[in-house]
């Protein structure tokens, strides 16, 4: 045995315990405690950018709501703001409130469904099949609207396909009462059980100083106290006429820790945000037109000799992500498309949440900022083009592990 | 130690299953003498649950009203659908169809609509069930 403080280096991925997807966090371990961490992406890509310049912008869609299983409405969103940003085409006021709509429904979904996954992280096995279970009812109504499950298919330039018509009403209504009786329960059995508060309050904690140097975005900085929401600082579709606020814990009471209490905290609290939003939008929601292009054919032909560059952003579920669409007039197709997802930024804080950490909390500490390797790992496409290092660390970071496993296991032999 | 959870797991133990039921109870032995048995309708079988209304589901394409514009090939991102020269009509591959309905909103003479039909699923992608207008 080695005397005194030995390091070990311990990969874990790119089939890791906490996510089912591919994603690799190399760690520096003293014995229980973790003393840094890698996180190494770049095993998912897919190449979906690529895909996208090589079709016309209608067909580029349904690609872009491809991109992430959950939020794909997001997705969709952002390239179909994108592009209206650069051929200057202004949605009607009648789709921005059904945008927000479905963009709330979403993030309900995606919040219940991360709650489920993180009381998994911890062992919390009947806390996951409540939440999926309750997780079903914004899923029938989401699909009620737009005729599918996932990847709704709704958005179009100018606006959006599927209308919410007056008949939809009771439904949504019975749907936001659902989750408004069930809140208290979920908040009970999530910030009032003191096993799970045992597991996540203090656990790793981004101080707020760290998240504002680090440009974490979404929920992952709200914890920690960090005013940061598109939605409220660069309003978009309905949200300038909505009243909202910042959800961070100082304003219910609790502390701005940015622990994963805190995070589990304010992503709780913005489902009763969501619904509030929802409610607000179906009332207000004025009468009009559901898309100002309805001749798709004419619309055709006028992208393909457009020319423009354009930004789509908001606030996902998992903070703010942004797609950027350049279209020139030689070019039929998509000329470029950049998708940056909030996984992107959110993955620098994962370095100072394990710090100091045990091992039996990475699953959890990983969860915290409900990462999403699919949406995220095409932003790699560029490091690997740029330089050839990134790959060649990767080997040498894979022979390097293996060596090390090898060391920690003859270590356990002897 | 008496916590919220314990109530919530007692609690889901004797609570309405929140899962559609699959068409059978238990997995059969042997598939090909289960399908006889339900062919022959020896064997009950759990209604497949209601689609809900403006479903997407398998597309309907009315070939008679075609005027072969090319328009939904141009909008398909999948290349489900083909178009054939000789003929002026579109091929459609239903295994390609992401149910997307770009062809079905810009079709000018409502060529396509969505039906209710969702049991698409097959071995052979290119089974005659699986292509429209061959």
């Amino acid at each position: 045995m080695v005397k005194g403080k030995a390091t070990y280096e311990v990969p874990i991925g790119p089939i890791h315990p906490a996510l089912k997807e591919p994603f690799m966090v190399n760690f520096k371990l003293e014995g229980e405690k973790i003393v840094d961490a890698d996180p190494h992406p770049g095993m998912n890509h897919r190449g979906i950018e690529f895909m996208g310049m090589h079709r016309n912008p209608l067909k580029v869609i349904p690609l872009a709501e491809r991109t992430c299983g959950i939020c794909s409405i997001v997705h969709q969103h952002m390239y179909t703001t994108a592009l209206e940003h650069a051929v200057d085409i202004v949605p009607t006021e009648r789709s921005r409130y059904i945008r927000t709509i479905m963009m709330e429904l979403e993030r309900i979904h995606s919040h219940v469904l991360w709650a489920g996954v993180a009381a998994h992280e911890i062992g919390f096995d009947t806390h996951m099949h409540f939440t999926w279970k309750i997780r079903e009812k914004v899923m029938d109504l989401l699909e009620a609207i737009s005729g599918n499950r996932v990847n709704y298919s709704m958005w179009t330039f100018g606006g959006v396909r599927r209308d919410i018509e007056e008949d939809m009403h009771p439904q949504i209504k019975e749907t936001l009462d659902y989750y408004k009786d069930l809140y208290d329960k979920l908040e009970d059995i999530f910030l009032g059980d003191p096993s799970i508060r045992h597991r996540t309050r203090d656990v790793g904690i981004l101080t707020k100083k760290k998240a504002l140097e680090l440009c974490g975005v979404g929920p992952t900085v709200r914890g920690s106290g960090v005013k940061k929401d598109v939605r409220i600082d660069q309003p978009y579709s309905a949200y300038p006429d909505l009243e909202l606020d910042y959800v961070i814990p100082s304003r219910y009471g609790y502390e701005n820790k940015g622990d994963v209490f805190s995070k589990t905290l304010v992503r709780l609290k913005e489902i009763i945000q969501s619904i509030d939003l929802i409610e607000q939008c179906v009332k207000k929601m004025p009468e009009g037109e559901i898309t100002s292009e309805p001749n798709k054919a004419a619309l055709l032909n006028k992208l393909k000799t457009a020319s423009g560059e354009g930004i789509g952003r908001l606030e996902a579920p998992r903070g703010e992500a942004m797609h950027y669409v350049r279209l020139t007039e030689d070019n039929e197709d998509v000329d470029c498309w950049k998708i940056r997802a909030s996984t992107y930024n959110n993955l620098a804080t994962y370095a100072p949440m394990f710090m100091g950490e045990q091992i039996a909390d990475i699953p959890i500490i990983a969860a915290c900022i409900d990462p999403c390797i699919g949406c995220m790992d095409r932003a790699e496409i560029v490091d690997i083009e740029t330089g050839v290092k990134e790959e060649y660390t990767k080997d040498e970071l894979h022979e390097l592990s293996v060596q090390k496993t090898k060391d920690l296991l003859e270590g356990i032999d002897r | 130690m008496p916590t919220s959870t314990i109530y919530l797991l007692i609690k889901q133990l004797f609570e309405k299953k929140a899962t559609n039921p699959f068409p059978l109870k238990y997995a059969p032995d042997d598939m090909t003498s289960a399908a006889e048995l339900i062919e022959k309708g020896d064997l009950d079988l759990n209604p497949p649950i209601d689609v809900p209304e403006n479903y997407r589901g398998k597309i309907r394409y009315d070939k008679d009203c075609c005027i072969g514009c090319k328009l939904c090939v141009r909008v398909c991102p999948s290349e489900a659908l083909v178009f054939k020269e000789e003929e002026a009509k579109v091929k459609h591959y239903v295994a390609r169809c992401t149910f997307c309905g770009q062809c079905v909103n810009i079709c000018p003479k409502s060529c396509f609509e969505f039906s209710e039909e969702f049991l698409i699923a097959g071995t052979d992608k290119n089974a005659e069930d699986l292509i429209i207008n061959p």
